[in-house]
Formats: structure tokens, C-alpha cells, sequence
């Protein structure tokens, strides 16, 4: 190994230098402000002091954790830079921050033009929507069979375009983004919220669902849910589109409250679903021009005040059902788009809700099966705070439950990917997230993928099998080679300009070093190439865990 | 088509296809597949109770035409009974070389309309009450007591069923390629595990790649011969065929796709064109079985039926009782299996739902018990607190 240590020396001596200065600096005090960082000149204002993090549990343990593992946790995985940014902030100050970001975080430049130029940026969702129907209806209406196949391929290849284009400004912020539990609480949402790309134009509506779960992805759960609710690509995926009065469809009541907020042993009822149906009717998608598309007309006054377009989602009174509805024990009176605000209520303040969210953020952040008395906790926060989330987040990570589940939790796929290209890619912004999407693919969990809405598990058995670990390691030696695509242009004449894994880095010698087991470091010593030494770091039962 | 041309077709189906020879093969093993239709498959629409008045009252949209009106009718298996027209050069043949049995009225007591909660409950195959073991599948327990057990399952991840206390590997055979890591690399990667509990997943990974790589170079030299190469499913049920044949004895397979709340078509559309595929697949497979076929019972589950009226999108809401098919090349077929009764208003379970008679664990577990012989004790391991039924399958 000789012949390729001088470099990652020289690195890690540059590092080194770095983080000692940085965490002298914070020790001095909790609350001092971060190390003097001249801002970037774009930078948004400093946010207000986030208010003060009310008396834990037990001793506020998050400022003595080990650091690399609460980062490792907490972010999308540990990098050089982002070790660099907790040791100068804090650890204290830096979880407020993840908590409370402010703005759209800072992307580094050569990232954030690359999202820029995604047509998903510009395109508002309704009009794309609208236009690719017309086309749709256009296409079916083509005489010849063939000219008609042609165009349906167009038209397919062009949602799949787009589709591609999302998961890429996805895996570009999980990547690059300092706000990087947003991120991670982005996907989380998404993963819990489920929607399927393949279903109908959904492939459309992705962006604009996952840029609405960002926004609320740390605010509080009703307004998240009430977002997610009266979302066209929920509304289309989960059939409420279709659900109307004496056509009524139960899917989205259903899984409204078994998976997005109660939990299935609530206790409610058959009789619960269909009167939730009820009070889901009426509320869909227009997929029409309103510019050339008259509004429907309604005998009533009252009824057509009632009528609500805004984008796709419409709430159209003809198509619901105007009766009363009993809801887990509760009237519901028959009284429109007021109706679906009231069992929002219900269901996002309903305490099996709050125990529901609460385990299941344990289990995505602490562990398969989360203690209960944690559980307990979090969901007494949830509803002492009306459900705000960065503070039940804030109770977890500030538990002992947490501190002591540190690397120890075993990664699901994105969680593996990821962490994999930041630690090799940290301060080179990859050019194509292709052979990321490819391999979430075949590991699993690919970006919007989950067919089915209870979304892609959670638990580590879903992903220990014969077959992942395989197929990890092939991602390790695609990865560790440094030629795996992730600079490689699209287009028809794609170029490429590789650039090396940085895997022995400071970070690696900084945090990751000594922890390695014998036989990990056995191995490593056997590597007969950087490439192959690369590949085994990536596949190590360590770089498993977080 | 009515019985008579049925029978004519039914003498001519054997000819055409190797599978329905009998075959002088060694007894080599039973193995046993257990296919899962994940979504919940709308059983209504693959067995059709053409008979019941009510299902035409109940499905003014998506009923399929009494036998023998036109090629979108019905396959009449009986005066009550047939099947769905997409199936007719797959399914249909099987069930008149009586390879092919079918269980109405299947299905389990959990009555949650979950998806996940019934697969789930199905596939750990515990009692009902009582808290769950999630490491417990019960294809493992099956595997754990027989000797000569080779489990695999052809997932993206192990499922539920298949774990527990018997490493059980898995590998997804939708597409194939060569593997990326030599094996001095592997040596390598398997040292790091050696001492953590991952250490038996990464070696059987290992071996069960290298395994199925050089079996699948093999069958596809040989199939190059003139052979048109299948597509999509079908092609996935020939590889899992060859390796049924070869090296593994008891397995698992799941087809996603079946939760139709929308649209779901009558004699042709969406569920119609699921239906075909999946059809010609298990044919494919029993094809490529060849000799091993006549060894083989292949059993296909969902996690419930759907609601036996149709609802107001021209599809069908989560249910209760379903359909299972059971196939093999020794099975007791061209028949349904297990209680049965007439479909009317008055029977619909919660006055929506076709009843559960059959349930899956008493059924499975007295087919274990004949295929392999199990003894009462054997059974109680597999599904505890289960009395097996033996409806006659083998």
C-alpha cells in the first residue's frame, strides 16, 4: 500500500489543520457563534437564534456525542466538509440548524446551476401536466398505427424524461445540500406518503409533490398532511380522483388513515373507511385548460362558491356526496371542502397519530423496533406542540436511545448509495446521477419505484439479504474504480471526465480508521490496487452501518 | 366454446406441449414454489362464476359473457365455473391435462383489507392472535424441517415468508448479467464478514451467483438453438424453471400489479393482458421443467380477493375470500378444490366479499403433510395452532 499513501497524507495533514483549529474553537463555548466564516457573497441573512431547545430528558447528551456518528446519522452520510462544518459550529448549534434551516440552503454553484437547468425548474407542474394530456388525447386520435405507436413512444419517453430529471434534483441535494436532515426528511416523507411514478401521468407530478413535503418536511404534521391531501399527484395515485358521490372509491381513505396517519391498529373501523370515502368525494384533478375550459355550472349559488380550481386540484360539488358522515365517532357535517379540514383535524391531532408518526421516525432514525419509552416521549412532544416535527425530532436526538443506537444502524440502499458518493465525490460535484438511479434499482429502491403506498421498508431485514450484500459489493467496485458514469454527459456523444474516489481522505483517517475491525483492515492491506482498496472500504461491514 | 369443442381442444393440447408427457424420470425431490400476487387479485375475474346471475347483476361493466358467445366469453369448466378468455392457450390446457386444481372460497381470517397487513399475516403464517415474530416466515420453517432443503427465493430481497432461522438466499432473475467482483475479491469481502452476522448472507450470496450464473450460461446455449427467446415474465418463469430443475427445491416468486381500484377491463384490458402473461408464464415454466414438472406443485396466492361488486371506476375495492391455483404435474387437477357454495347476495361475506371456507393455513399445511410426509408435529412447527384440511390437492 506504499505507493499510495503520499497523497492521502498530504490530504489528511491539510485536513487535520483544519478541523483541530475548528474544534478548539467551538469547545470554548456551546453557544458561541461558529468560527468568523466570511459569508458567501449570495448568502441568504442569517436566520434568528433558533429558540432556546427546551429542558431534555436527561443531560443534553448531543453535545457530548461522538460527533462523526451523529453526523453520519443525522446527514445523508459524514463527508470531510461536513465534519468540518459540525466541529466549527458545534454539534449543538449545528443540530439547531439542521433543525430550523433557513432558505433553500446554500448548494455549491456548479450544483446548484446544474438544477437550474432541469426543466422541471422552470415548468410550472399544472402546465406540463395540461400540455402532455392535450398531446395524450392528440396522439390517441392518430390514424395510422404506426405514426400512433411513434408518438405514444414520444410520449412516454417524455414523462420518463422528466420523471429521471426529478430523481436527479433529489439525489443532487442528498448529495450537496447543507440542509441535509431536510433532505433526509424530504425522502422520509415521500417514502411515507408514497407515490408511484408508473402510475398514469404521475411521472409529472413528482417535482412539484416532493418540493411540497421539502417545504413542510420540518414544519408541522397537519400542514404537511393537509399539503399532501389536496395534492394531484396523491389525489391521482391513491384514486381519489375518481372517488365521487354513489361512485364512491375507498382506496385513499383507506390508506389515509392504515398508513398516513393512525396506524392499522387504531381501531377504526370498516364503517370509518366508507364514511371517510364519502368525505373524500369531490375532491380531484382537472387535467383541462381552465383558460379554455368554462367552469362547471351549478343551480345553486352556495354550490358554485363552492367550486374551488387551483392548478389541477379541483374540488368539484357536483361529485360529492353533501350528507352527513360519522368519522371515528365524530359528525362530520355535510358542508364541502370544510368537511376535509375537519377530518384533517381529526386525524392529525388524533394521539394514535402522534404515537404512529412518532415510531416511526424512531425507527427510521434509531432502530428497527425503537424502545417504547421513547416512542411514548416523542409522541407526547408531537402533541404538546401540535405536532411540530423538528421538535419531536429534536426530543429523539437528544435521547439517550439515540446516542447509544449510533453506528450501529444498519443503511437501507439510498442510504448506502448516497453516503457512498459523498464520501467520494464531497468536493466534486458529480455530473450525472444515472448510475445512481441504476443501482438504486437494482438494489431495490429506486427513486418513486414503491409500488405499493406503505413505501419502501424501513427495517433493516428488508435489506440484509444474500442478494443486496452481492450486489452492493458490484456498486463498491463501480463506485471505488472511479469510472462508474457519475461524470459522464447525456446525449448521444457522451463524454467523460473521470475523477478519482476520494475515499482515503481526512475524514477516513480522521474517523473511520480507527474504528475498522481487524479483519476489515486485513483486507484493506490485501488491496492490490487503490481501485480495489476503494472498493473494499465500500464494502465493508462498517461502511454498512451509520 | 362449449364443453364438446373444450374436450376436442383438450385432446389436441397435448401434442404440443413436452411438459404434458408422462415422464419416465427418476423421483429426484419434491419441490414446491409458492407464488404471491401482490395487490390483491380480483379472483372473480380469472375463475368466473358464470353460473350466478348475481355476478352479472353485481358487474354491469367488467363481467365476462357466458361461455359460448364469442371469443370473449368465458371458458366453461362446469355449468357454474370458467375461465377468464386470456387464458385459454395457457391455463386452460393445464387444467384439462389436470395439472391444474382451483380453491374458491381460499383465503385467510384477517379481515383488515391491508394489503400489508394481510400479506404479512400470510406469509409469517403465525397464529392470528398473539404478537408477531417478523423473523419467522413460514416457507423457512418448512425449509428448516425438511433434509434436503435448497430455498431461494426470486425477489429483489428476501421475503418475509422465507426468513428466519434458515439462511435463505435470494436473487431476481427479471434480468441477469455477470457478476463484477472476481473471486479472490470475494475471498476478500467474505473475510470482512467473518466475524459479524452478516457473514452467512454474504457467503451464500456469493455461492448462489456463481451457481446460477454458470446454470443460466448453460440453458441459454442450449435454448439458443432455434429457440425464440421470451420476453418480460415469461422469460423470468424459464430461468426459474431451469434452476427449479437443477439446484433449488422450494422457493418463492412474487408478481406485483393486481390492485385494480380502477378500470380494470372485462374480456380484454389491463387485468386481462396481467392475466395472460401471468398464464404464460406458469406454462413456460412447466415447459422448461420438463421431467421435473411431474415433481413439482406450484400453489398461487394473493392476499385477498376483491370485492365482488364492481365499484363506481370500473374496478374492484379490497375484499376477503380469494382463488388459489394449484399446479403441478402429479397435482389431482382439472377440478376445483375444497368447500364451495353458490354466490348470491345472501352469501357475499359483510355483504360485499366472497367468504373464506377454505382457509390457507389448514390447506397448505395438509399439502406439506402429503407432499412430504410431515407428521402432526412437523405441521404444528410450520403453522402452529393450524388443524390441516386435506382438500385432495396431491
Amino acid at each position: 500500500m506504499a505507493h499510495r499513501l503520499t497523497r492521502p497524507v498530504a490530504r489528511l495533514l491539510a485536513g487535520m489543520a483544519l478541523i483541530s483549529l475548528a474544534s478548539g474553537c467551538s469547545s470554548a463555548s456551546p453557544t458561541a457563534p461558529a468560527i468568523a466564516q466570511a459569508p458567501a457573497p449570495q448568502s441568504i441573512p442569517r436566520p434568528p437564534a433558533p429558540p432556546p431547545a427546551p429542558a431534555p430528558q436527561s443531560p443534553a447528551p448531543v453535545g457530548t456525542l461522538d460527533q462523526y456518528a451523529l453526523l453520519d446519522r443525522v446527514s445523508w452520510g459524514a463527508t470531510t466538509s461536513s465534519m468540518q462544518a459540525i466541529r466549527s459550529e458545534g454539534p449543538q448549534r449545528w443540530l439547531q440548524e439542521q433543525l430550523h434551516p433557513m432558505g433553500d440552503g446554500l448548494l455549491p454553484q456548479a450544483v446548484a446551476q446544474q438544477i437550474a437547468a432541469l426543466s422541471i425548474e422552470s415548468t410550472p407542474m399544472p402546465q406540463r401536466v395540461i400540455a402532455l394530456e392535450q398531446r395524450r388525447r392528440d396522439v390517441d386520435k392518430i390514424a395510422d398505427e404506426e405514426a400512433r405507436k411513434s408518438a405514444r413512444k414520444t410520449y412516454q419517453d417524455e414523462m420518463n424524461g422528466i420523471a429521471r430529471e426529478t430523481a436527479t434534483r433529489m439525489l443532487l441535494r442528498a448529495l450537496y445540500s447543507p440542509n441535509q436532515l431536510q433532505e433526509q426528511m424530504t425522502w422520509f416523507w415521500f417514502n411515507h406518503f408514497n407515490v408511484f411514478q408508473h402510475k398514469n401521468d404521475e411521472r409529472l407530478m413528482l417535482a412539484d409533490y416532493e418540493q411540497t413535503l421539502r417545504v413542510h418536511a420540518l414544519g408541522h404534521f397537519r400542514d404537511l398532511l393537509g399539503a399532501v391531501v389536496r395534492h394531484p399527484a396523491m389525489l391521482v395515485y391513491l384514486d381519489n380522483a375518481q372517488n365521487a358521490a354513489n361512485h364512491v372509491n375507498e382506496n385513499f381513505a383507506r390508506e389515509l388513515m392504515e398508513l398516513h396517519t393512525l396506524g392499522v391498529d387504531a381501531g377504526y373501523t370498516q364503517h370509518d373507511v366508507q364514511e371517510l370515502a364519502r368525505v373524500l368525494t369531490g375532491f380531484g384533478v382537472d387535467r383541462n385548460d381552465p383558460a379554455t375550459t368554462p367552469p362547471p355550472k351549478f343551480g345553486r349559488p352556495d354550490r358554485a362558491a363552492q367550486y374551488t380550481r387551483r392548478g389541477l386540484y379541483e374540488f368539484n360539488p357536483h361529485r360529492h356526496d353533501y350528507d352527513d358522515k360519522q368519522v371515528l365517532g365524530v359528525t362530520i357535517h355535510g358542508a364541502g371542502p370544510a368537511e376535509l379540514d375537519r377530518v384533517i383535524d381529526l386525524l392529525s391531532r388524533h394521539p394514535a397519530t402522534a404515537r404512529h408518526i412518532s415510531r416511526k421516525l424512531a425507527q427510521f432514525f434509531v432502530s428497527d423496533d425503537p424502545p417504547q419509552p421513547l416512542v411514548d416521549r416523542m409522541a407526547e412532544r408531537f402533541q404538546r406542540t401540535d405536532g411540530d416535527i423538528a421538535a419531536v425530532l429534536q426530543a429523539m436526538f437528544e435521547s439517550p436511545e439515540f446516542a447509544a443506537s449510533l453506528r450501529t444502524r444498519y443503511k437501507d440502499p439510498v442510504h448506502y448509495v448516497v453516503s457512498a458518493v459523498r464520501l467520494a465525490y464531497d468536493e466534486k460535484a458529480i455530473l450525472n446521477a444515472g448510475p445512481m438511479i441504476n443501482w438504486l434499482n437494482r438494489l431495490g429502491e429506486a427513486p418513486y419505484n414503491r409500488q405499493t403506498p406503505d413505501g419502501y421498508p424501513l427495517a433493516e431485514s428488508a435489506w440484509t439479504g444474500p442478494g443486496q450484500m452481492t450486489t452492493r459489493f458490484e456498486i463498491a467496485k463501480a463506485i471505488g474504480s472511479g469510472a462508474a458514469g457519475l461524470f459522464k454527459s447525456d446525449g448521444p456523444a457522451p463524454t467523460e471526465r473521470p475523477a478519482f474516489p476520494q475515499l482515503s481522505n481526512a475524514l477516513y483517517f480522521e474517523a473511520i480508521q480507527q474504528k475498522l475491525a481487524l479483519t476489515t483492515r486485513q483486507a484493506l492491506d490485501q488491496a492490490a490496487s487503490p481501485q480495489e482498496w476503494n472498493m473494499l472500504l465500500l464494502s465493508a461491514p462498517e461502511f454498512m452501518v451509520h | 366454446m362449449n364443453r364438446r369443442q373444450l374436450l376436442r381442444f383438450a385432446a389436441s393440447v397435448p401434442l404440443a406441449c413436452r411438459s404434458s408427457l408422462l415422464w419416465a424420470a427418476p423421483q429426484a425431490g419434491t419441490r414446491f414454489m409458492l407464488v404471491f400476487l401482490r395487490g390483491g387479485l380480483d379472483t372473480q375475474h380469472l375463475l368466473v362464476p358464470f353460473g350466478s346471475d348475481f355476478y352479472y347483476r353485481a358487474r354491469p361493466n367488467i363481467a365476462i359473457s357466458r361461455p359460448g358467445q364469442d371469443d370473449h366469453s368465458v371458458i366453461g369448466l362446469d355449468s357454474y365455473w370458467g375461465l377468464h378468455p386470456a387464458v385459454l392457450e395457457s391455463l386452460v390446457p393445464m387444467y384439462l391435462r389436470k395439472q391444474l386444481v382451483l380453491v374458491p372460497f381460499a383465503g385467510t381470517d384477517d379481515d383488515s383489507r391491508s394489503h400489508f397487513e394481510t400479506q404479512d399475516s400470510i406469509e409469517l403464517g403465525q397464529p392470528p392472535t398473539g404478537s408477531r415474530d417478523f423473523q419467522s416466515g413460514f416457507m423457512n420453517r418448512l425449509a428448516q424441517r425438511l433434509s434436503a432443503s435448497q430455498p431461494i427465493a426470486f425477489t429483489d430481497q428476501v421475503p418475509l415468508s422465507m426468513r428466519g432461522k434458515r439462511e435463505v438466499s435470494n436473487i431476481a432473475l427479471r434480468s441477469i448479467g455477470k457478476p463484477a467482483v472476481d473471486a479472490r475479491q470475494s475471498a476478500l469481502i467474505a473475510g470482512m464478514y467473518s466475524n459479524t452476522k452478516l457473514a452467512a448472507a454474504v457467503n451464500d450470496g456469493f455461492g448462489v451467483r456463481q451457481e446460477v450464473m454458470k446454470n443460466l450460461a448453460d440453458e441459454m446455449s442450449d435454448s439458443a438453438r432455434g429457440a425464440v427467446a421470451a420476453k418480460g415474465f415469461e422469460a423470468e418463469a424459464r430461468r426459474i424453471g431451469h434452476l427449479l430443475s437443477e439446484e433449488f427445491n422450494l422457493a418463492f416468486l412474487d408478481v406485483g400489479g393486481w390492485d385494480t381500484h380502477v378500470g380494470q377491463g372485462a374480456a380484454t384490458g389491463y387485468l386481462a393482458n396481467r392475466l395472460d402473461e401471468l398464464g404464460k408464464g406458469l406454462a413456460a415454466l412447466a415447459d422448461e421443467m420438463g421431467p421435473r414438472w411431474n415433481d413439482t406443485v406450484v400453489v398461487v396466492i394473493s392476499e385477498f380477493g376483491r370485492t365482488f361488486r364492481e365499484n363506481g371506476n370500473r374496478g374492484t375495492d379490497h375484499g376477503h375470500g380469494t382463488t388459489y391455483l394449484v399446479l403441478g404435474g402429479r397435482v389431482r387437477g382439472g377440478r376445483l378444490a375444497g368447500d364451495q357454495q353458490r354466490i348470491e347476495e345472501s352469501t357475499l361475506h359483510q355483504n360485499r366479499d366472497i367468504p373464506v371456507l377454505n382457509e390457507y393455513r389448514a390447506v397448505l399445511g395438509a399439502l406439506f403433510a402429503r407432499l412430504y410426509g410431515l407428521n402432526a408435529t412437523d405441521l404444528a412447527g410450520i403453522f402452529p395452532d393450524a388443524r390441516p384440511k386435506d382438500i385432495g390437492l396431491v
